[in-house]
C-alpha cells in the first residue's frame, strides 16, 4: 500500500550521493538518515528556526520545508561540508568569539553565516542581523554570533 | 591584574570545535542498531475520568509495543520531591497532555500513524484553570485545599509599621507561562532488561532519572544508569521532564524485551506536553515614609503549580526569599502558596521563582518612587541593602557590594539621568514613537536554598589515567553553559597543569560521583569548588608521594598510576561555617551568597503597532570572580534575551488547560533583529568559599529584564503597566484604557 | 514527522502542457511549488493530500518580462528574485517589502508568488500589495487561459476563483511609472519571521492637491485578503490638507472583519488597521 519510492542523486558537499526514498520525504529526513549526515538538525519542523538550515543549488534553504523529489539531480552542502582541514574562518570565528553554545542551532547558524558571507550580505551590523534573522537561538542573545560572522567577514579571528 | 594560569581568562569552550563541525552528537543523532522508535497517547481534557481505551479494528497493532499503566513493574510513578505524578495515567486524568499509554514500532511513520487510532473515552470532569479558581477550591483537586505549599517569612510588625506611612501603596502584578524553547526538543533512549535499566539523553541532571527509574521499576540502584547526551539547551526544562520521558521510553523496552526505544518530541509536543516557567499572582501593599524609606512590606507570593506537585514547593521558596528584593524593610511579611490546576505541572526555569517575584517588587518600587514624586533611582538610593543589613530572614548581608555604586554604574552607562530628563519633551511632540528609560535592582542566591546544598551531600571526584590525564567526575552537565570548560579551568588551576591534561567525563551515573543536579546557578559555585578542592588534593597527593619535583603534572600521574595502580581523589560539599538556615521558621541564612546586579533599558514605543523595541540594554553585574569573560558574558546575553522575551512577547495561550500556540510560529522568542546588542559590565570581587573566587552566574540574567522594561514604559508612557508579557494587546488596552 | 510520506504520491511533469494534462486527469492532486506553505501542515500531519503535482521544474513559470506599459511574474518568481529587481524596487517597492517580509532568507529563496496566491492565507504578506497594485493574474487550464482581476480571486477563506483544473500561470502589473505614493506596513509583534496580525499597503496618486487615484488593501483583518473599497470611495478626490479622517476610519472599519486568533484580537486589528490608515494618510499628506 505503500508508493513507489524513486532514487534520489544529488552531489553533497563534493561528493555524490544517492538513496532510494519516498518523493514526498523531507529533505532533512533524507539527509539525517539516509546520507547519515546528523549535523544538520530539527528544532521546529515548520521552517522557522533555522536549525536545518543547508545551501541547496547555491541557495539558503530550510530542510524541512522541502520534499526530496525537488532536490532531485542538485548539488547541497551541509555543515560537515564547511571545513577543510582546518576549521572555516567562520568557524574559528565562532570557536573564537564564543558563538556556540549549546551547539544545537549552530550548524543552521554557520550554514546561514556561510551563505550570507559568500553572498556580500554582511556589510554591517544591522545587515548580519537580518541575515541571520531566519535562525534561532536562544542560548546567546545573538551577540556573539553577530560578532563572529562580522569577524570573518573581516578576516579577523 | 590577573595571577591565574587559567582561571580569568577566555579559554576557547572545549566541545567547541565537535559543535561547529557537526560533529556533535546529539540524542536524535545515535544510531543505534535494532531501534525502536516510542510515542504518546495523551488526554487531550484537562480533567476527567478514563472509561475506556479503544484501537482501531482491522490495524495491525500486533506489530507495536504497547504499554499502560497496567504494565508498570514497580511503581507507577515518576518520582520528584515526593511520588505523586503518575508514569501514565491510570483511571483518572489530572491535566490535558496528560500521558495515558505508549506505543513503540521499528517505523517512526508507522507509530505515529497509530498513535492518531487510539481512542481513549474520558468522562470528563470540572477542571481548575486559574489560580483564582483554585483558590476558590472550586473545586478541590489536590489535598485539602489545592495548596502544594505554602512559605511564610514575617520579620516585625508590617501592620503597625504601615500604619505610620506617609504613603501606602497596595497593587498585584501578573507574570504569565513560559516556554523554554530549547532549540533541541527533549529526546531520549531507553534500554531495560531484567538485568538493568540504561537510559541516555538529553538532560540536566542525570541523577534525578536515575531515582525515578529506580522508583519506577523498583530495581537496586546499581542495576539502573543513566547517562548524558549532548544537550541542545535546557535552561531548567530539562530538570525534571527527562524523569518522564526517561521512564516512557525505559517502559517500552522493557515491554519490547530489551530492544532500544527511542523518543524524540517534535517541537509541537514538546511545547505542549512539557513544563513551563509558574504563571504567579503577586499582591504587594507597602508603606514608605515621606523621604522614600520603606517602612513597611507585605508580599502575597503566588504561584500556579499545575497538576502535580513536582517541583514547585522549591520554586516558591526561592521566589519568596527574593520577594523583598535588594532593600532593608524592618517590618515584613512574605505569605507564599503554590496552587494546583489542572494545567501540565509547571516546572523549573532559569530564575526558579525569583524573576516572578522580583519584578512584582521591582515594578513596586518604581510605582512607588512615582507617587512620591521621587526619581526611582532615589528611591532605591534610600533602601538599597548595604552590608551588614538583615535581610528578610534575618540573614546579615556578608557581601562587600555597593549597590548604589553597581546602579550608578549601570545609569551612567545608560545615560539615565539625561533620557529621563529629555524623553518626556520629546514624548510630547506628535511622532507615534516614544521613548523610555528604566531600570530594576536585584539580586540571585547561588546554589540551593536554605539547607538545600547540606542536605545534597554532593561529591565530584578527579581520576588521573594510565596515560597521564585527569578525569573530572562530576554528574554536572554541559548544555551550552559552559560547564565543561569552566571545570577544565578549575581543576587545571588548581592542579598547576595545562588544560589539555583535564578531560571532563560525560555525566553517568555508572561513572561519575552525585555532584548534585544541574540546576540553582550551583554548577561553578558549588561543584566547580569541589573540584577545585579534589584538583587541590590531587596536586597534595602527587606532592606528598614525591612526583612532582619538577612540575611535570601529566608525568607525575602516569608514575602515581604505575605505581599504585589508581589516583582518585574527592571532595564532598561542606557548607561554609558562617551558613545557618531553619527551614520549619524560614530563619537564617537563605543562600551562602549571591550576585548582585543593575540593568537598565531604553525603548522605542510605537502608538501606531503597540509594538515595544529594546534599544539599548546594560547590564551591571557583581559575580564574585569571572572565571571565563566569554562565557560569563554568554550566559548573561542569553538570559537577558530570555528575559526580554518574557516582559515582551512570548506569551502561552491557553484554552482548557492547554497551551493552544505550541509551534514556534505562534510562540515568538527573539530573532536577532528583535533584540540590541546587549551590554555587558562585571563588578568581580572574589568569593572566598567559590572556586578562584567564583559565584553562580547563570539564573542572574533572567531576573532584572521584565521590571527594567516595564519601568521603562512606566516613564514612555505614563502608564503603570502590571503584567508580563506586556504583549501589544496588552499595552493596547493599557494606553486606550488610559 | 506526522506526515506520511509513504502514502504519498508526486506527479513531476516537465513542462505547462504535461502539467495541464496531468492536472486535468487528476483534478485531486494538489499542486506543490516552493512547499514553504505546504510541508508545515504536511510534516505536522494536518494535510489530507496524498497526491501532488510537482511545479518546481516548469521553466514557463519563472521569470520577470518586462514591457513598456506591464510587469509580468512567471507563478514560480521567488520573493527573492522579486526582492532583487531593480525595476520593482522603483515602481513596485510595496511588492518588494512584502516579499522581504515573507520569512526570512530560506523561505525567499523558495516561496513563490504564485505559490503564495494559490495558498489563500489571508495573513500572506504579498496579496495586500498586489491588491494595491490592482494585479491581474492568469488561470491556466487545458481548456484555455483567463485573467483575472485579483481583487476578484479570492472568494472567501481558503476559497477562489481557481478550478481544480487550473493553475495560476502569471501575474501582470500594469506599470503605473514613478512618482506614486507607495506604503506598506506589517504589524507581527517579532520584527522577522513573523505572520501578520495586521498588514496594509496602499498605492495612491496625487494631483492637484487632492487623491486623484487610490487602492487600499490589508491583510489578516478578513477571511482573505481584502481591499478597502468603502474606505477608498470615502477618499477618493479628497483634498489632502483637508481629508474626512473621521469617515475614512468607520468606513474602514466596515471594510474588515477581524477575529480573534491565537496570534493577535480583533479589537487590537481593528484598532491598528485604523491606526495604519492614519500613518498612511500622514505620509500621504505630511503636514
Amino acid at each position: 500500500m505503500t508508493t513507489q519510492k524513486i532514487l534520489l542523486k544529488l552531489t553533497v558537499n563534493g561528493e555524490a550521493r544517492q538513496a532510494l526514498v519516498h518523493p514526498m520525504s523531507r529533505l532533512l529526513d533524507v539527509i539525517r538518515e539516509d546520507f547519515c549526515l546528523t549535523g544538520t538538525k530539527e528544532g521546529c519542523g515548520e521552517g522557522e528556526c533555522g536549525a536545518c538550515s543547508v545551501i541547496l543549488d547555491g541557495s539558503l534553504v530550510n530542510a524541512c520545508l522541502v520534499p526530496a523529489i525537488q532536490a532531485q539531480g542538485s548539488t547541497m552542502r551541509t555543515v560537515e561540508g564547511l571545513a577543510g582541514v582546518d576549521l572555516s574562518p567562520l568557524q574559528q570565528a565562532f570557536l573564537h568569539h564564543g558563538g556556540a553554545q549549546c551547539g544545537f542551532c549552530t550548524p543552521g547558524m554557520l550554514v546561514a553565516g556561510t551563505y550570507l558571507l559568500e553572498t556580500d550580505a554582511v556589510q554591517d551590523e544591522d545587515r548580519a542581523r537580518e541575515g541571520l534573522s531566519g535562525n534561532l537561538c536562544r542560548c546567546t542573545g545573538y551577540v556573539k554570533i553577530v560578532d563572529a560572522l562580522l569577524a570573518a567577514r573581516e578576516g579577523r579571528p | 591584574m590577573n595571577d591565574y594560569a587559567h582561571i580569568g581568562r577566555s579559554v576557547l569552550r572545549r566541545e567547541g570545535r565537535a559543535k561547529l563541525t557537526g560533529a556533535a552528537l546529539f540524542t536524535d543523532d545515535l544510531k543505534i542498531e535494532g531501534l525502536l522508535h516510542g510515542t504518546t497517547v495523551r488526554s487531550r481534557v484537562p480533567r476527567g475520568r478514563i472509561m475506556g481505551i479503544h484501537f482501531e479494528e482491522g490495524f495491525p497493532w500486533e506489530e507495536f509495543i504497547i504499554v499502560t499503566a497496567q504494565d508498570i513493574p514497580g511503581k507507577n510513578v515518576v518520582a520528584h520531591l515526593i511520588q505523586e505524578q503518575p508514569c501514565l495515567a491510570d483511571g483518572v486524568i489530572n491535566h490535558a497532555e496528560e500521558p495515558i499509554l505508549l506505543l513503540a514500532h521499528p517505523d517512526p511513520e508507522r507509530v505515529q500513524d497509530a498513535r492518531e487510532r487510539v481512542r481513549v473515552d474520558v468522562e470528563p470532569l470540572p477542571p481548575v484553570l486559574s489560580i483564582e479558581d483554585s483558590l476558590r477550591c472550586d473545586p478541590v483537586i489536590w489535598g485539602e485545599d489545592n495548596i502544594f505549599k505554602t512559605i511564610l517569612i514575617t520579620k516585625g510588625d508590617p501592620e503597625r509599621a504601615r500604619a505610620k506611612g506617609h504613603l501606602q501603596l497596595e497593587a498585584t502584578y501578573y507574570t504569565g507561562a513560559q516556554e523554554h524553547v530549547y532549540i533541541e526538543p527533549n529526546a531520549i533512549i531507553g534500554e531495560a532488561t531484567p538485568d538493568g535499566v540504561l537510559v541516555r539523553g538529553s538532560m540536566q541532571c542525570p541523577y534525578y532519572v536515575h531515582h525515578a527509574l529506580h522508583e519506577l521499576f523498583q530495581l537496586p540502584l546499581d542495576k539502573v544508569r543513566a547517562a548524558q547526551v549532548e544537550t541542545g539547551g535546557a535552561f531548567g526544562g530539562k530538570e525534571d521532564y527527562p524523569s518522564m520521558l526517561a521512564c516512557h521510553a525505559a517502559l517500552l523496552s522493557w515491554k519490547a524485551g530489551g530492544r532500544p526505544v527511542k523518543i524524540v518530541y517534535d517541537r509541537e509536543e514538546d511545547m505542549a506536553c512539557t513544563t513551563k516557567r509558574h504563571p504567579s499572582r503577586t499582591r504587594i501593599r507597602s508603606a514608605f515614609a515621606a523621604d522614600g524609606t520603606l517602612l513597611s512590606l507585605d508580599v502575597e507570593f503566588l504561584l500556579d503549580g499545575g497538576a502535580y506537585m513536582t517541583l514547585s514547593p522549591v520554586v516558591l521558596s526561592r521566589g519568596a526569599l527574593h520577594a523583598s528584593g535588594p532593600y532593608r524593610c524592618p517590618d515584613l511579611r512574605i505569605h507564599a502558596r503554590a496552587l494546583a490546576t489542572n494545567t501540565p505541572p509547571h516546572g523549573a526555569f532559569r530564575g526558579f521563582g525569583a524573576p516572578q517575584s522580583l519584578f512584582a517588587i521591582e515594578r513596586h518600587m518604581d510605582e512607588a518612587a512615582h507617587r512620591l514624586g521621587l526619581d526611582p533611582a532615589e528611591l532605591r538610593r534610600k533602601n538599597l541593602l548595604r552590608t551588614g543589613d538583615a535581610m528578610a530572614t534575618g540573614q546579615i548581608m556578608r557581601d562587600e557590594v555597593d549597590l548604589i555604586a553597581l546602579m550608578d554604574r549601570a545609569l551612567a552607562e545608560i545615560r539615565y539621568a539625561e533620557k529621563r530628563a529629555s524623553y518626556p519633551v520629546l514624548n510630547a511632540g506628535d511622532e507615534p514613537v516614544k521613548r523610555g528609560v528604566g531600570f530594576s535592582v536585584f539580586m540571585h542566591g547561588g546554589g540551593f536554598t536554605g539547607s538545600g546544598e547540606t542536605m545534597l551531600h554532593s561529591v565530584a571526584a578527579l581520576e588521573g589515567t594510565a596515560d597521564g590525564q585527569v578525569r573530572v567526575l562530576a554528574a554536572s552537565t554541559e548544555m551550552g553553559q559552559g560547564a565543561n570548560t569552566v571545570f577544565t579551568q578549575v581543576a587545571a588551576e588548581a592542579l598547576q597543569a595545562p588544560l589539555d591534561l583535564i578531560v571532563v567525563a560525560t555525566p553517568d551515573t555508572g561513572v561519575v560521583p552525585n555532584s548534585g543536579p544541574t540546576v540553582a546557578s550551583r554548577t561553578t559555585q558549588v561543584v566547580g569548588k569541589l573540584i577545585q578542592d579534589a584538583a587541590l588534593a590531587m596536586r597534595k597527593t602527587l606532592l606528598d608521594a614525591g612526583y612532582l619535583q619538577d612540575g611535570d603534572v601529566a608525568a607525575a600521574i602516569r608514575a602515581y598510576v604505575a605505581q599504585h595502580g589508581t589516583l582518585r581523589t574527592e571532595s564532598q560539599y561542606q557548607k561554609p561555617d558562617f551558613v545557618q538556615w531553619d527551614d520549619t521558621t524560614y530563619r537564617g541564612d537563605a543562600y551562602a551568597t549571591y550576585a548582585w546586579a543593575c540593568y537598565a533599558a531604553d525603548l522605542r514605543i510605537d502608538l501606531v503597532t503597540y509594538e515595544t523595541q529594546v534599544a539599548d540594554f546594560v547590564t551591571v553585574q557583581e559575580v564574585g570572580r569571572v572565571l571565563n569573560p566569554t562565557l560569563a558574558a554568554g550566559q548573561i546575553e542569553g538570559g537577558v534575551a530570555q528575559g526580554i522575551g518574557w516582559g515582551l512577547n512570548e506569551e502561552v495561550i491557553w484554552r482548557q488547560g492547554s497551551m493552544a500556540n505550541h509551534q514556534m510560529s505562534n510562540y515568538l522568542i527573539a530573532t536577532a533583529v528583535d533584540l540590541p546588542r546587549i551590554r555587558v559590565f562585571f563588578e568581580e570581587r572574589p568569593y572566598a568559599y567559590g572556586p578562584g573566587g567564583a559565584k553562580g552566574i547563570g539564573e542572574l540574567p533572567m531576573d532584572g529584564p521584565a521590571p527594567a522594561l516595564l519601568n521603562a514604559v512606566q516613564h514612555a508612557l505614563q502608564i503603570t503597566p502590571r503584567q508580563v508579557p506586556m504583549t501589544p494587546e496588552v499595552l493596547m488596552d493599557l494606553v486606550e484604557g488610559a | 514527522m506526522r506526515g506520511q510520506p509513504s502514502l504519498c504520491e508526486v506527479l513531476t511533469p516537465l513542462n505547462l502542457a504535461e502539467a495541464l494534462a496531468l492536472l486535468a486527469a487528476h483534478p485531486e492532486a494538489r499542486p506543490l511549488a516552493g512547499g514553504t506553505d505546504l510541508m508545515v501542515p504536511f510534516a505536522a500531519g494536518r494535510l489530507p493530500d496524498r497526491l501532488f503535482l510537482n511545479l518546481w521544474d516548469l521553466e514557463e513559470l519563472r521569470g520577470i518580462v518586462v514591457t513598456d506599459g506591464e510587469v509580468t511574474l512567471g507563478a514560480l518568481t521567488l520573493f527573492r528574485e522579486i526582492a532583487a529587481h531593480p525595476l520593482l524596487q522603483r515602481e513596485f517597492p510595496n511588492l518588494v517589502r512584502s516579499a522581504m517580509v515573507t520569512g526570512a532568507l530560506a523561505i525567499q529563496s523558495r516561496g513563490s508568488l504564485g505559490g503564495n496566491i494559490a495558498n489563500g492565507s489571508p495573513a500572506a504578506d504579498t496579496p495586500p500589495s498586489l491588491l494595491a497594485y490592482g494585479a491581474e493574474l492568469e488561470l491556466t487550464s487545458l481548456r484555455g487561459s483567463r485573467w483575472v482581476p485579483y481583487a476578484d480571486f479570492h472568494t472567501g477563506y481558503k476559497r477562489s476563483l481557481l478550478a481544480p483544473d487550473e493553475l495560476i500561470t502569471r501575474i501582470r502589473l500594469s506599470r503605473m511609472g514613478e512618482g506614486g505614493f507607495h506604503y506598506f506596513r506589517k504589524v507581527g509583534t517579532r520584527q522577522a519571521q513573523a505572520i501578520a496580525k495586521v498588514s496594509l499597503a496602499a498605492w495612491a496618486r496625487v494631483a492637484d492637491g487632492r487623491i486623484q487615484d487610490l487602492r487600499l488593501a490589508l491583510g489578516s483583518v478578513a477571511p482573505m485578503p481584502i481591499r478597502a473599497k468603502g474606505t477608498e470611495r470615502i477618499l477618493q478626490g479628497q483634498a489632502i490638507r483637508n481629508l474626512p479622517l473621521d469617515a475614512a476610519l468607520a468606513a474602514l472599519q466596515a471594510d474588515i472583519s477581524p477575529i480573534d486568533d491565537l496570534r493577535s484580537s480583533a479589537a487590537f486589528r481593528r484598532k491598528v488597521a485604523g491606526n495604519l490608515l492614519v500613518d498612511m494618510l500622514r505620509g500621504l499628506a505630511p503636514t
